[in-house]
């Protein structure tokens, strides 16, 4: 008799238990409540902020915090507040374009070359091996040298960037899956390559990717930040956080409130995401569950 | 004569408020010094829970120890605190697992292991724990034991291991050995070693042993004494003898007739026979001959090692309406023969005729069609199915690849197949974690069954069910067979069970087949020393029989060479 390979780590959990499940662990609650209101602050940006976050000399230049500008406002006199509101916008754009290309193109590359192996997979995540070995913001910095400077193009760079490490891990999920004897069973039955992949493979992977998506858009959201700072993303007058936080680079004994603001929204967008991260994964990977 | 240990109304449950499971409910028993207590149960009996409780090993925030006491030497194992549990856990009362693998760190020498126990709990200097580790290693039998304590536990084969761990266990000089399915890992005939070396050391110590097992076969070569648990519960105590002979629970009774006897249809030509008119054996549907299949050696920069041969020159047929059984240890080659006829796996060389096409040359297109005419069922029934997949969906996978049904036609076939193989057509929305173990494996054999196949390989289709389930699903699979007429191709290590279930056997060892031939002339007069070596080394469930020293094969000079006829289809390697 030979126990059971682990049998809950194969427990697909109903949608509406996991949304529960997500809501009763802490850190899943907190990072889902972030992630919300967010997205919430990004799509009614107009009705939430007070002033055009593009006008220049909506009140005094440099002005502190006070009643009229909550987080003061920027040596060109624009309200820092509004720009943050406008700039959740920003942020939530780069971390799903950036995740989406990243992911996509991971996964595919991860599902190919598991199931495909031989010298597909030897080329491949060679390939991937080679881009693994260089810091993702290098591999930005030559995407962008190549696509240009821009907010556009920052985000694809930083997708580009991170597709080895998507791709790395749906392979070794998809290698897992591949010897299990349900997947043998599949091909005993005679399935095609576009079933076993898509119908046997590919739901098993997702979980996995979900939780790893979700982590990724907060590295995505602090690297386009990154990039902003060097001036290579975001362009003024564009109200993204890290190109805020560059241009109050100069002024931070003046008007610190330039500063610590964008640096606290970027902060709690990353906390957000990795507590929401950390909750997915909890809900999603049984053998957290199972304690 | 005082228990050496006693316990009493032991009651351990798992986890809080609705989700309250109880594991164990109420168990007593006595365990007096130097004598074998088997506690005997199925899986979910609570028998393993009870003995971990007893050393504290249970996870401290998921289960609860309701009531209860378990009395050692005066006190009371249950309300010790950390530091009187661990002078007692391996010291007084030692443990050995089911698992070899695992048991041993495998990042430290065998010595290392061996001698920091001797230097933690009898204050011995490293030169005299040493001395004793020799001692010991001697003492189980270990070959060079000076050079195994230089040895990490990935160098040791499994039996190794579980010797390495008695000898261990034992370097204490412990009262109590609480041995967790001790041999359940093993092969059979590495089984009979253990056994017979836990017999030894018992007689050499004195120890008593307290044996937690499934296995029948095994409680009745070591067990002085019995314990029947069944739902957390004891179902009955009393002597192995009393147990065998004239069981009092009809628990007890029934678990003991799912029980496969060795020899039980020795004076049977076929397997029984569960239909009145079952089909005879007719047209050969399986035709191998000359596989062979070398796996590669881990593939480097610098070249490639010899790599390991899994099958050579293996050839056999199976007729409609028969099972040939491929019998051996693990790494014979077996599951690899299974595999390779299905074309799951490449063969290096060989020929595999299905139904008179060569599978080898069928192209890829042609090779999914011919999959219709075989089918597999696995081992392990949790794994075999894909957990995200309604088990409906799942069976109608295979008729939905090869067009048969569709529409409401293939959600009847589904209800039709679901019925057959016992189960109710409302199950097909469920998934497949919502099923127990025997469950799974009908929702697998309904799923081989859907495309009408010929021949289905069965690779150790019942080896991780529990005795009762298993006699189930096996009855199932003869009465398929019988009012289908299918070929099996049924792999297994279990020889009782092949006996229940063939007509014609072949003993696989190191990748050859040593022994081919009808089931009844094979295992009633093994012409190979191999094949009687396994057959001599099954445990038998039988307490009356006189408990001899298993017989000890020396496997070097085992003749393993091509096979020649010694009978009427019967051949034997020479």
């Amino acid at each position: 008799m030979t126990a059971p390979a682990d049998p809950i780590a194969a427990v697909p959990v109903a949608p509406r238990r996991a949304v529960w499940a997500l809501l009763r662990s802490p850190s899943g609650a907190v990072g889902l409540a972030i992630v919300l209101v967010l997205v919430v602050v990004a799509l009614l940006a107009p009705v939430i902020a007070p002033y055009d976050p593009f006008r220049m000399a909506s009140g005094p230049r440099l002005a502190p915090p006070s009643w009229d500008h909550w987080m003061g406002t920027d040596q060109l006199g624009r309200d820092v507040f509004s720009r943050i509101v406008h700039g959740a916008r920003l942020t939530l754009m780069i971390g799903t374009i950036a995740v989406g290309i990243s992911l996509t193109a991971g996964l595919l590359l991860g599902l190919v070359a598991g199931y495909a192996g031989g010298w597909p997979e030897r080329v491949l995540m060679r390939l991937v091996d080679v881009l693994f070995s260089f810091t993702e913001i290098v591999i930005a910095l030559a995407c962008l040298a190549i696509l240009g400077v821009g907010l556009i193009n920052a985000m694809i760079a930083i997708g580009i960037a991170s597709i080895p490490f998507y791709a790395r891990i749906t392979h070794s999920v998809v290698l897992v899956e591949k010897n299990k004897p349900y997947f043998e069973a599949a091909v005993a039955a005679g399935a095609s390559h576009l079933r076993l992949i898509f119908l046997h493979l590919l739901p098993n992977v997702i979980p996995t990717l979900i939780v790893v998506g979700t982590l990724g858009v907060s590295t995505a959201v602090l690297a386009a930040a990154g990039l902003s700072f060097l001036g290579l993303g975001a362009q003024p007058p564009q109200p993204e956080w890290g190109f805020m936080l560059s241009s109050s680079r100069d002024l931070i004994s003046r008007a610190p409130w330039m500063m610590i603001f964008p640096g606290l929204a970027i902060a709690i967008t990353v906390l957000g995401f990795n507590l929401l991260g950390d909750g997915v994964r909890e809900v999603l990977d049984p053998r957290q569950r199972a304690r | 004569m005082s228990a050496l240990l006693q316990v009493r109304d032991l009651s351990v449950s798992f986890g809080r408020g609705a989700a309250r499971v109880s594991a164990v409910d109420g168990l007593s028993y006595d365990l007096h010094a130097g004598e074998t207590l088997a506690i005997v149960g199925e899986s979910g009996s609570g028998k393993s829970v009870s003995s971990m409780a007893l050393l504290g090993l249970l996870p401290p925030r998921a289960a609860h120890i309701d009531s209860g006491q378990t009395l050692f030497d005066g006190q009371d194992l249950l309300r010790m605190n950390d530091r009187q549990m661990r002078s007692v856990r391996g010291n007084r009362i030692a443990m050995i697992f089911q698992e070899p693998m695992t048991s041993l760190t495998p990042v430290l020498r065998i010595g290392q292991q061996l001698t920091e126990a001797l230097v933690e709990h009898r204050s011995l200097s490293q030169r005299a724990a040493r001395a004793k580790a020799l001692e010991m290693l001697r003492l189980v039998d270990l070959s060079d034991p000076p050079r195994r304590m230089r040895q990490f536990p990935h160098e040791l084969s499994g039996g190794m291991r579980q010797r390495v761990m008695i000898a261990m266990a034992m370097a204490l000089e412990p009262d109590i050995l609480i041995a967790d399915e001790p041999t359940t890992a093993l092969d059979v005939t590495v089984q009979a070693e253990i056994l017979n070396l836990m017999r030894d050391v018992q007689a050499c110590f004195g120890m008593a042993i307290l044996l937690i097992t499934h296995d029948m076969g095994v409680v009745a070569e070591m067990a002085d004494r019995v314990v029947v648990m069944h739902r957390g519960k004891k179902v009955e105590e009393g002597p192995v003898r009393a147990i065998f002979d004239s069981p009092k629970a009809a628990y007890t009774a029934s678990l003991l007739a799912a029980v496969p006897r060795l020899g039980a249809r020795s004076a049977e030509d076929g397997p029984r026979p569960i239909i009145a008119q079952p089909a005879e054996p007719g047209e050969v549907v399986l035709h191998a001959e000359g596989m062979s299949k070398v796996f590669p050696g881990r593939g480097g920069i610098f070249g490639r090692s010899s790599g390991t041969v899994a099958m050579e020159e293996v050839g056999f047929r199976v007729r409609a309406g028969e099972t040939l059984a491929l019998v051996g240890e693990s790494g014979s080659g077996k599951s690899t023969s299974g595999r390779a006829v299905l074309r799951l796996l490449e063969v290096d060389a060989g020929r595999i005729e299905l139904e008179g096409d060569d599978m080898r040359t069928l192209s890829a297109r042609s090779l999914r069609k011919a999959r219709r005419a075989m089918q597999m069922v696995f081992q392990d029934p949790f794994a075999a199915l894909n957990p995200r997949i309604s088990i409906g969906r799942l069976i109608a996978e295979p008729m939905v690849i090869h067009g048969i049904a569709r529409g409401s036609e293939l959600e009847d076939r589904v209800a039709a197949l679901l019925r057959r193989v016992g189960l109710e057509p409302e199950h097909m929305k469920r998934f497949a974690h919502e099923f127990s173990g025997g469950q799974r494996q009908r929702i697998c054999i309904a799923r081989a069954l859907s495309v009408g196949p010929k021949l289905i390989v069965a690779d150790e289709p019942t080896s991780a069910l529990d005795v009762s389930v298993q006699a189930q699903v096996l009855e199932l699979m003869l009465e398929l067979q019988q009012s289908m007429g299918l070929a099996y191709l049924f792999i297994s290590h279990d020889m009782a069970v092949v006996e229940e279930m063939a007509h014609r056997v072949a003993v696989m060892r190191q990748g050859r087949i040593v022994e081919m031939g009808p089931r009844r002339d094979v295992l009633n007069a093994p012409r190979h020393p191999y094949t009687a070596a396994l057959l001599a080394a099954v445990p038998k469930p039988d307490p009356s029989a006189p408990r001899q020293k298993l017989p000890r094969l020396d496997l070097k000079d085992l003749p393993m060479g091509r096979l020649a006829q010694a009978a009427h289809d019967h051949w034997v390697a020479r």
